[in-house]
């Protein structure tokens, strides 16, 4: 038989190994239900089904397009090829206006409109989505 | 433009004494006999080099005040109407005077250390020396070669274009320099290791040695973490103060991988085991600080807090990155073989080295979670072309199970003996606090009702953890500075519950002269006032609350219009009290006649600043009871 030494290295190093196993498999399964993809509006056009799933789209805000009542802001997301309506209720970070970056998140409700639940500021006031700078070089 | 001169010669001055240093370092060793003092040209040369770099710092700081517009990152971040205050810390407030600041505080720390290691062996010294000055050679050509402060532009413009107005901000001012003095001080913990592992030097009076260092670094990165986030909460105006974004994310896993060595070293100290696993945490600190500057630096994470961004420092940062990771792996390969482990120790599973095994665990499960929440976008991006960003409910899942055991072992872990403890029956205080603690999770389980069980289980934990080391407070003053960084801890994640439980909010738009009713209380847009900052205008917004019992409080959140850059920040108008923050601000939309209003009441906001302050403090304690 095995003596006592090895034995407790064989438990030890398993319980090592079972619990890198459970950790992996629990990572890996928390990342998988909690991802948010980033789209473009373009990207919604082209989404093979609609589902319910949080995710965020990022552009430009149209210009002249904001429209504001007293308890949801309204504007439209372009990327210059597409663009899709929002609607938000909440608070909207400093750098958000016409003509400038802006991400979404949220869920949509058909291929033209999104419900946002919070809007992303960017800290630097010339950001663009890399998309959408994408986007405004090919059109030049 | 003569300090613009001063200032960048005295860079290429300080890059020779450093390839001078680190090839003289080299010879020493590699001719030294083990016995006499240091060589006196390394004192000199090092404090020379130190001065320059000062110097160049200095200068740097005055092109600023001068608003010398002839140097290029004085045109791009500064202004003639900006407040003087923020002249001089928009010297650092950009990426080339951070990187300034990085070198100035890498020069500092190594002069230190050359000054404080006199009982430590000669070779080991000048080994240290030399791993020292490959990195500090590499972050001066970094600056000399892709961000040159001193950068000459002509024609002379008249005027700058400013400082991003949200870094204009005090917090923001002496967030970066604490966060550095914390990841560089990394550095001197990455070359030590490196030397006393070639050096087979890994004992009992090395740990000694290097503990001040893991204690001054570690204490730095908690005070610049907790700095960045008290900016982000007074100056983003969305009330939080952590968003799992990945550039939080970066300043908070080195100090999960050093926390882990701080621990670690007292073993080392008292046991001498674990010997390789301290090389690799000393390591695995130094790269994720310097990962962190590479990631945030090169634009790969897609982060909500991006500054601009250069590719090309980018790339240099991670070849530089790669080459010192790289030679780092080869050394405790080809050495880690010659280190002698002791024979015949091992952990016994009562013992406090064996909970501060255990805190390693748990500290590289809190790692490897945060570094794949993290990285993998970046992944995934590379590979499929998806962008995704992961947000808190992946960091909550799979963080707060965890914490729940690890708080419960920090209970008992401090105070089991090293070596080997007899397993104690359980003393009637520690009943007492576990049944108090249950009475109160179960009343605030009760209060939240809706499948909450597991923070109620984890609140249940934090409380006894709370007790515990409240009462060894005042029981025993033997480890005061453990006792308060652990009360620190556990009064941290009650309040961060307890904030995110206990908080509610209300936004709307609102037009002047506007009323709403929230939570019984009448929310007034009375009116607005115009005032006039030096370099701003300013917006403020008066509301008045009034509650049930009619009384009234005014809030004037502002909204700030910097001329230079043409930028709008809002300034929340916060009214802190002991158990909850009042935190009001609003924003205005362009051509507009509606506010866009938010009203926050965040529970035990002040505990969680005085809280990681406790846990800074508990390590300040320790560092200064060992240095007398």
């Amino acid at each position: 038989m095995y003596g006592k030494k090895v034995k407790l290295r064989f438990f030890f190093f398993s319980t090592i190994f079972l619990a890198i196993l459970l950790t992996t498999f629990l990572i890996l399964k928390s990342l998988e239900e909690n991802v948010v993809y980033f789209i473009s509006p373009s990207d919604v056009k082209v989404l093979p089904e609609l589902n319910q799933k949080k995710m965020r789209i990022g552009g430009m805000v149209k210009k002249g397009s904001i429209e504001t009542n007293s308890n949801e802001i309204l504007f439209i997301i372009t990327d210059y090829k597409s663009e899709i309506k929002v609607s938000f209720s909440g608070s909207i970070p400093n750098l958000f206006a016409e003509e400038k970056g802006v991400v979404a998140e949220g869920y949509l409700k058909d291929r033209n409109f999104f419900n946002a639940k919070k809007i992303l500021a960017k800290h630097d006031e010339n950001y663009m989505p890399p998309e959408v700078k994408k986007a405004i070089e090919d059109k030049q | 433009m003569i300090f613009n001169n001063i200032g960048y010669y005295s860079l290429v001055f300080g890059l020779f004494i450093s390839i001078y240093l680190l090839f003289f370092s080299f010879f020493l060793y590699i001719k030294g006999k083990s016995n006499n003092d240091l060589n006196l040209n390394i004192y000199h040369f090092s404090l020379i080099q130190l001065f320059l770099v000062i110097l160049s710092f200095i200068c740097l700081i005055l092109c600023f005040i001068l608003s010398d517009f002839s140097n290029e990152t004085v045109y791009y971040n500064s202004h003639t109407t900006k407040p003087i205050f923020y002249k001089i810390a928009g010297a650092w407030g950009n990426h080339e005077g951070s990187l300034l600041l990085w070198l100035l505080v890498l020069t500092l720390f190594i002069f230190l250390f050359i000054i404080k290691s006199k009982s430590q062996p000669k070779k080991y010294r000048l080994l240290s020396i030399f791993f020292q000055q490959i990195i500090i050679t590499g972050f001066f050509l970094f600056l000399l070669i892709t961000s040159n402060p001193f950068d000459y532009l002509f024609p002379t413009p008249k005027e700058g274009l400013g400082l991003n107005p949200i870094l204009q901000d005090p917090a923001l001012v002496i967030h970066p320099p604490i966060l550095y003095l914390g990841y560089v001080g990394s550095s001197i913990i990455f070359s030590s290791s490196l030397a006393a592992l070639i050096e087979n030097n890994l004992g009992t009076i090395w740990a000694k040695h290097i503990k001040n260092w893991v204690f001054v670094s570690w204490i730095f990165l908690t005070l610049g973490i907790l700095l960045g986030s008290i900016w982000a909460y007074y100056e983003l105006g969305w009330g939080g103060f952590w968003f799992w974004d990945p550039v939080e994310n970066v300043s908070l896993m080195p100090w999960f991988s050093l926390t882990a060595l701080l621990h670690t070293i007292l073993v080392l100290e008292k046991r001498q085991l674990l010997k390789l696993w301290t090389i690799v945490l000393s390591i695995s600190t130094f790269s994720l600080s310097m990962s962190g500057t590479f990631l945030v630096r090169s634009g790969i994470l897609n982060s909500v807090h991006t500054f601009a961004s250069d590719p090309e420092r980018g790339v240099f940062i991670l070849i530089f990155l790669f080459l010192l990771i790289f030679l780092a792996i080869f050394i405790f390969f080809f050495f880690s073989k010659n280190i002698e482990q002791v024979k015949g120790r091992n952990f016994y599973w009562l013992s406090k080295d064996f909970s501060i095994l255990i805190n390693n665990w748990f500290m590289m499960y809190f790692l490897s979670v945060v570094l794949i929440g993290t990285v993998y976008p970046i992944f995934l991006e590379v590979i499929t072309s998806d962008k995704i960003s992961i947000g808190p409910p992946f960091y909550n899942k799979l963080l707060i199970p965890f914490l729940i055991p690890f708080l419960i072992i920090m209970s008992f872990g401090p105070k089991l003996k090293w070596i080997k403890d007899r397993f104690e029956m359980l003393k009637l205080y520690k009943i007492l606090f576990f049944f108090i603690s249950l009475i109160i999770s179960i009343f605030i389980y009760e209060k939240l009702g809706k499948n909450n069980l597991l923070i109620s289980i984890l609140i249940l934990a934090g409380i006894y953890l709370f007790l515990i080391s409240l009462i060894d407070f005042f029981k025993s003053k033997n480890n005061l500075s453990q006792n308060i960084s652990h009360f620190g801890f556990s009064l941290l994640i009650l309040s961060i519950i307890l904030n995110s439980f206990f908080s509610s909010e209300f936004s709307s738009n609102m037009k002047i002269g506007d009323q709403i009713e929230f939570e019984n209380k009448i929310i007034k847009f009375s009116k607005i006032e115009s005032k006039k900052g030096s370099n701003y205008n300013s917006i403020v917004a008066n509301f008045t609350i009034e509650d049930k019992n009619k009384r009234v409080t005014n809030f004037f959140p502002e909204i700030r219009i910097y001329n230079q850059p043409n930028i709008m920040t809002s300034e929340a108008d916060i009214k802190t009290s002991i158990f909850y923050d009042k935190f009001f601000v609003v924003n205005l939309l362009k051509n507009e006649t509606y506010f866009n209003v938010r009203y926050q009441v965040k529970s035990f906001m002040v505990w969680i600043w005085i809280s990681t302050l406790l846990i800074a403090l508990g390590g300040f304690i320790g560092l200064v009871k060992k240095i007398r």
